[in-house]
């Protein structure tokens, strides 16, 4: 597959970015240091280009009974300008992916998928469309700009007349921002450090790109690379498609039961609502390395008499707490907080620990 | 992009500084950059004969992880003692304060097969 550039792809390289195939896209990885960017999220203000991310429109007196259909969440209880989390299950237990579904307007609605499975899920949705709601995919003209960090709304502010004190966690307004009209702006993203997700038509991209370094000048806004954003996410624990999450974990396996509702019909309730019943045999958890070591994606994760319990799904060294931390499946016996448990570094068996998430 | 003229190096990316019969290894200033923020050394081999392209570590940076060689057979006689602490000496003084290991070296001939700073240059097209 040929690897696609997103437009602002020549600002990243005039910034110094390291450019890396990333989910079909060049990508930035980071600017200056991993680290740094990672502690100006948290403390300050940090820019992420993730116009990869693939954005679908629904529309029509149908669309809700699709997004019904096709997600876990329950899309029903979505005001306008509200969003969810949600995640769309395959038939055999696992997830296709998981998405942001903004309600736009009663008949209009946004879905935000992992540049990854733009086509997966494009197919996938078309699939179950049988009620013939409308489909686009503005993947292509959409950019998407994460404005990050406790100073993140200080900036974006002084470029809408919007109140963004007003907008709650989850929800998004509609509206002229740095001169671009129709801008969704919206109280969301993957760091946990608070900010404002910007969608914005592509032709304006630049123009937005540029005010947004402008505004942020005094609260030392910088570009953040993809690097970044993963420990972000992962000090959050916040799960990654194809890595936490995948198709064959459920998501009741993956924690986000909270975003499957039974309360409603979907792609394979019944086989969900039959684990619920029956209870998970593996559970998606967080660690944090007693001894020293850092655990990466495949390490096994073992039990006091080396018998193996599972798989780190996701590990990196937290920037903030500095030790290692990480994401696993381990079978649910060893899955409560504080049970002991060990990783598998380099034939070593380092000494870890079942932790509740966030772990910062 | 650094690359003294006085050392040695290898494909893998280390740097050797050969003082009689012992060595110094780190890793080349490409290296960091590629590598990114090193936030450990794992190196246990201390004492122990290695041969030339054994591993004698492994070097974590926030998102990776990459193996470390012996650019040339001998033993492990000294670990950078600042690494336990600061790892990213490594990235800020590559060549200098962010050494990794002495090595008492086994088998000089093996010092010929190394590339020269300008041969190295070349391998990552600098």
């Amino acid at each position: 597959m040929d690897t696609k550039r997103i437009p602002l792809h020549h600002i990243h390289e005039s910034l110094g970015a390291k450019m890396v195939p990333f989910a079909g896209f060049m990508m930035p990885v980071r600017y200056s240091s991993d680290i740094e960017e990672h502690m100006t999220v948290r403390k300050g203000v940090g820019v992420f280009d993730v116009s990869h991310m693939g954005e679908f429109v629904i529309r029509g007196p149908r669309a809700l009974d699709l997004i019904q259909k096709v997600t876990t969440n329950d899309a029903s209880k979505l005001q306008d300008g509200q969003a969810q989390y949600s995640c769309l299950p395959n038939e055999d237990g696992g997830i296709i992916d998981d998405l942001l579904v903004y309600r736009i307007k009663a008949d209009e609605y946004l879905l935000v998928v992992n540049a990854s499975n733009i086509e997966k899920d494009w197919d996938w949705i078309s699939k179950y469309n049988s009620m013939g709601a409308e489909m686009k995919n503005i993947s292509d003209d959409t950019c998407l700009f994460a404005v990050q960090g406790p100073k993140a709304a200080a900036v974006v502010q002084k470029l809408t007349q919007a109140n963004l004190s007003s907008i709650p966690y989850y929800h998004f307004t509609i509206g002229a921002l740095a001169g671009v009209d129709n801008v969704i702006i919206s109280n969301t993203g993957y760091t946990g450090a608070g900010g404002f997700e910007l969608y914005i038509p592509l032709n304006h991209a630049e123009q937005v790109w540029h005010k947004l370094f402008e505004a942020g000048k005094e609260e030392g806004i910088k570009p953040i690379g993809l690097g970044a954003r993963d420990t972000l996410r992962l000090e959050k624990g916040f799960c990654l498609y194809g890595n936490d999450i995948d198709d064959t974990t459920s998501p009741l396996e993956a924690g986000l039961g909270w975003i499957t509702k039974f309360t409603k019909d979907f792609v394979n309730r019944a086989g969900l609502e039959r684990q619920k019943r029956e209870g998970v045999k593996r559970k998606l958890v967080g660690f944090v390395m007693v001894d020293r070591g850092i655990p990466r994606h495949d390490y096994e994760i073992l039990d006091a008499s080396d018998n193996t319990i599972g798989k780190v799904t996701s590990g990196t060294q937290s920037p903030v707490l500095g030790v290692g931390i990480g994401l696993g499946y381990v079978t649910i016996e060893h899955a409560a907080p504080d049970t002991e448990i060990y990783i598998k570094v380099r034939e070593r068996k380092l000494r870890a620990k079942v932790t509740k998430l966030p772990f910062v | 992009m650094n690359i003294p003229q006085e050392l040695k190096y290898t494909k893998d990316h280390e740097w050797i500084k050969i003082e009689g019969k012992t060595a110094t290894v780190g890793i080349t200033d490409f290296a960091q950059g590629e590598l990114g923020d090193i936030v450990y050394l794992d190196i246990t081999t201390k004492g122990q004969d290695l041969a030339q392209h054994d591993v004698f570590g492994t070097v974590e940076a926030v998102k990776t992880v990459s193996d470390l060689f012996m650019p040339v057979s001998g033993k492990v006689i000294e670990i950078n003692p600042i690494l336990e602490g600061s790892p990213e000496k490594v990235n800020e003084d590559p060549y200098g304060e962010g050494w990794l290991i002495k090595v008492e070296i086994a088998n000089p001939a093996e010092a010929e097969g190394l590339l020269s700073a300008q041969a190295y240059k070349e391998l990552i097209g600098a």
